[in-house]
Order: C-alpha cells, then sequence, then structure tokens
C-alpha cells in the first residue's frame, strides 16, 4: 500500500518535473548559452549514477579553465592477459592515458577501455564504443562504500552484541535505537513470513541486507555522490542470493509445488495438457521473483537520485528568484521522501526475501496431520 | 535491457557477492548469533519472571483466602462462645432465682412454726398464771367469807337452798 503511494508520488513528481524542464528548455535555446549548462547537468547526472575509479569528493574549475578535483585515487586491477594494478591517479580523470607494462587504457564514461597509444575509441553505428574492454576488477567508489558499510555494521552490531554481556542484556547507546529495528525484522518480517520454526536459520540473512541495503540508501543521500543501491551490478547480486538460499533451502514440498502445482486433486491424464503450461509458468516464477527484487531497488534508487539531482540542477538552470527557490523546496520534499524511500526499499527487499523463503521452507502439516488421523 | 546491461559491472558484482559474503559470515558469527541469543535469553527471562510473579499472585491469593476462613472460623467461634456465655449466666441467674425463692419460702415456714409454738407457749403461761390467781383469789375470798359463823350458816343454807330448787 505505502509503496505504490511512494511510487506514484515519484511518478508525479518526475511528470511535473518533466515539465518544467521542457518549459525552461525552449526558454533556454532562445537565450542561446544555455544549452552548455543544461547538457553538462545531463552528463552530471549521469556520471554520478555510474561507478567512480576515483572517490571524488568534489570538483570545480579554476579561473584559467583547470578542472579541479578534490578527493583520492584507488586502485585499479585489470585482468588483461596478466593481471594490472596501478592507480587510478594515472588517468587524471579521464583526461590522459593509463600505461602499463606497454597496454594504454582509457576511462571512457567511467569505464576502461584499451586503446592505441593515441588513445583512439572506435564507435559502431550507435556511437558505442567497440574497443575491448579488459576485465575491471577494480576497488571503485562502489566497492570501497562496500567496505565502509561492512566495517560500520561490523562495528556496530558487535558492539551491540558486547554491550548485552556488559550491561545484564540491556542495550547502551546506539545499540538502543538497533536493537528494536533487529526486533522488528524478527517479530513483523521473518516470524509472520518464514513461521516460528524455520525463522531462526534465514534471521542472519534478512538482517544483514536489511541493514547492508538500508545503510547504502542512505550513504545515497549524502552529499559524497554515491550511488551503490542504484547500481545494477550490486542487486543482481543481492538478488541472487536471495535466489539460491530460497531454492537451497526449499523443502520435497516446495519442489513438488513447482512441478507438480496441482497435486492428487487431479489424475495424472487430466494434468498433461494443463502442465504443458502450468509448470513453464512455475519455474518462469522463480526466476521472476528476485527479478523483481533487482528490478525494484535499482529502478528506485536510481529514480531517487535522478529526481533529486535533476531538482538541484534546475536551480542553477532557472537563475530567477521564483525557480530557484521553488526546485530547491521541491528538492528539499524529495530527500526528505527520500529518507523514507531509504528505508522502505531496505524493508521491502527484507519482506519478499522473507516471503520467498517462507514459500520455500514452507511444508504443508495439514497433510501429515491427515494422514496421523488416518492411521489412528 | 541493453543499457541495463551495459551498466553490469562484472568486477563490481564480483566485489560486491565476495564482501556480502564475508560480511554475512562475519556480522552471523560475531553479531546476530549474539544479538539474537541475547535477546532470546532476555525474553525467556521476562517470561519466567512474569510465571513467577503469577505464581506469587495466586500463592498471595491463597493465602489470603486462608487468612479469611480463619478469620471468618474464629469470628464464628468467638461468636458461638458469647452465645454459650449468654446462655450460661441465664441459666445461673434464673438458678439463683429459684433456689433464693425455695431458701426464703422455707425461712418464712420456719418463723411461722416458731411464732405458732411462742404463741402457744405464751398463751399456756397465762392459762396457768390466770388460773393461779384465780385460785389465790378464790382462796381470800373463801377466807373472808367463812371467818364468822353466821356467814358460814348463811353459805350452807344457800347452797342448800339451791339443791332444793334444783
Amino acid at each position: 500500500m505505502r509503496k505504490t503511494f511512494f511510487t506514484r508520488f515519484l511518478l508525479i513528481a518526475a511528470l511535473f518535473l518533466g515539465q518544467f524542464t521542457f518549459a525552461s528548455e525552449t526558454k533556454e535555446e532562445a537565450d542561446g548559452h544555455g544549452k552548455d549548462l543544461k547538457t553538462e547537468i545531463k552528463e552530471y547526472i549521469a556520471h554520478h549514477l555510474q561507478d567512480a575509479h576515483d572517490f571524488s569528493l568534489f570538483s570545480y574549475t579554476k579561473e584559467n579553465g583547470e578542472h579541479k578535483y578534490v578527493g583520492f585515487p584507488l586502485p585499479v586491477i585489470l585482468w588483461d592477459n596478466g593481471l594490472k594494478v596501478f592507480s587510478s591517479s594515472k588517468f587524471h580523470h579521464g583526461e590522459t592515458l593509463a600505461e602499463v607494462d606497454g597496454n594504454y587504457y582509457k576511462l571512457y564514461h567511467s569505464k576502461i577501455y584499451k586503446t592505441d597509444a593515441e588513445g583512439t575509441i572506435h564507435y559502431d553505428e550507435d556511437h558505442h564504443a567497440t574497443n575491448v574492454k579488459p576485465l575491471d576488477f577494480s576497488i571503485t567508489k562502489n566497492v570501497v562504500m562496500i567496505i565502509v558499510t561492512g566495517l560500520l555494521m561490523l562495528w556496530l552490531f558487535t558492539s551491540l552484541a558486547k554491550s548485552y554481556g556488559k550491561n545484564n542484556g540491556i542495550p547502551t547507546g546506539a545499540g538502543r535505537f538497533f536493537e528494536p529495528i533487529v526486533l522488528y525484522i524478527r517479530d513483523d518480517i521473518a516470524r509472520p513470513n518464514i513461521g516460528e520454526k524455520r525463522y531462526r536459520k534465514y534471521m542472519p540473512f534478512l538482517l544483514t541486507i536489511f541493514f547492508f541495503i538500508w545503510f547504502l540508501n542512505i550513504f545515497g543521500l549524502t552529499p559524497l555522490g554515491i550511488n551503490v543501491t542504484g547500481n545494477i551490478a550490486i542487486t543482481v547480486s543481492l538478488a541472487i542470493m536471495t535466489f539460491l538460499i530460497t531454492n537451497f533451502t526449499g523443502t520435497k514440498d516446495y519442489w513438488m509445488h513447482q512441478f507438480d502445482p496441482l497435486g492428487k486433486s487431479l489424475p495424472w491424464y487430466g494434468k498433461i495438457p494443463l502442465y504443458i503450461i502450468l509448470v513453464p509458468i512455475e519455474l518462469l516464477g522463480l526466476i521472476i521473483k528476485p527479478f523483481s527484487l533487482l528490478i525494484r531497488l535499482y529502478a528506485n534508487m536510481q529514480a531517487g537520485h535522478i529526481v533529486l539531482m535533476s531538482l538541484i540542477g534546475l536551480m542553477f538552470i532557472f537563475k530567477s528568484w521564483l525557480g530557484s527557490p521553488l526546485s530547491f523546496g521541491l528538492a528539499f520534499a524529495i530527500s526528505l521522501i527520500e529518507v523514507l524511500v531509504a528505508l522502505l526499499q531496505a524493508y521491502i527487499f527484507t519482506m519478499l526475501s522473507a516471503l520467498y523463503f517462507g514459500f520455500a521452507s514452507e511444508e504443508h502439516e495439514h497433510d501429515h496431520e491427515h494422514e496421523a488421523e488416518v492411521a489412528h | 535491457m541493453e543499457k541495463l546491461l551495459e551498466e553490469f559491472s562484472v568486477g563490481l558484482f564480483f566485489w560486491q557477492t565476495l564482501l556480502f559474503g564475508l560480511l554475512l559470515f562475519l556480522m552471523w558469527k560475531f553479531a546476530w548469533k549474539p544479538i539474537l541469543k541475547a535477546v532470546n535469553d532476555r525474553e525467556d527471562g521476562i517470561k519466567d519472571a512474569l510465571a513467577a510473579a503469577e505464581d506469587a499472585k495466586k500463592e498471595m491469593q491463597n493465602v489470603t483466602a486462608d487468612s479469611e476462613k480463619l478469620l471468618k472460623e474464629a469470628r464464628a467461634e468467638r461468636e458461638a462462645m458469647l452465645k454459650e456465655a449468654r446462655e450460661i449466666k441465664d441459666k445461673i441467674v434464673a438458678d439463683a432465682k429459684e433456689q433464693a425463692q425455695v431458701e426464703g419460702d422455707k425461712l418464712v415456714k420456719q418463723a411461722q412454726a416458731t411464732i405458732e409454738s411462742e404463741k402457744k407457749a405464751a398463751v399456756a403461761d397465762i392459762k396457768a398464771q390466770v388460773a393461779n390467781l384465780s385460785i389465790d383469789i378464790a382462796e381470800k375470798v373463801i377466807k373472808e367469807e367463812l371467818s364468822d359463823k353466821k356467814k358460814q350458816e348463811k353459805l350452807v343454807q344457800d347452797m342448800l337452798g339451791d339443791i332444793e330448787l334444783n
């Protein structure tokens, strides 16, 4: 219920935004030089949404037109006929080529391409680069944030765990805030969806995934320009884990339901025509469930960032007493909503994972009871 | 879809899976396990404490009921004792009254009997004295009367005369 409200709200916000930008486009074109700023903002947003090979906090342009970046470089790890490790400072934020062991690499749209000594990029008809992309295992900005979040979580929750021993089973400090959330996940997500008997073995995954997504979503709202949960590789990885756990912990009943959904209610010759359609649908459902998870998280976080950054960008485009405060107010309101969305998306991912685990680990106790009665 | 595939970074996927797996393991071992255990222990403790409180309440109720019962019994006993005492008192009073009546009657009868006998004795005494006095008077009269001859003769005459008349 709540989720549809938020998506609707975001949709409406996006619609308004579209009109605003459209309205401003015509105006700016009349001005002539406004288009530069617009494309710059668009590129800036696109750049922000992607992973980066260096951790830049902000950048500015000097009076002599030189771009100055404030931040620190990160290690680049490539597999290109052998392991190549070098600092991302060699790219100079994409301005220069990096030369390693006689190979030349170019940073182009946040991706590393292998080029010749001049850094030529070959394009196909759709303006896609066709250069060879070496396997990139770099410690990127997102990887750094994953490590930071992981360390933060470890620190927070091990100190919570320790505080129980010191304070007679009552948490202290930040644990007082996080313990009710842990209990909420146990009592209102795991228990009702998975069941009293089996929820325990899923708890570590549910708790980890909830806090991991939530913390990264919140990090995404800081001005550091981080977008981890809005990256498709991250959500794919998370969804695959849910998928694997669902199917590896699946009971006999669960698999019976996948391949024999009607059970004893129909004789085998009646099942054949139905199952030609039914079984593929059931199997497709296996894939669709985690797929919906990964797309939902990705799209929500991505959309939130786009809306928020576009509204901030509008402030620079309008440059008027009316438009800029208006877009500032909107950006403020949306960022408040984004705080909620950050929590909500973590909740939904955890909730649905728990629901899928519940389906998979379900045992039909009614049948057993019935059999027991017959035996008596 | 094509854009999504292009955005997909194998390296990031690799790191995410590896780091998340590691994080999951570490959190499981060092955070969630002790936290959930502590919370469960605490909940069990609360449950036990509540059960104990419930038991104590029941015990208390029993004790109260017992004392109530005892009090009632004591009250009833006191009531019975008072009643008995009252009855005894009434009986004693009634007995005493009866006895006094009997004793009084007896005394009155005795007194009456004494008075009667005293009276009889007095009357007898008076009778004897009167007889003596009469004899004395008669003696004196007779002595007087029989002092001279004339009178003696006259008396004999009178007496003879009476006899003739009869």
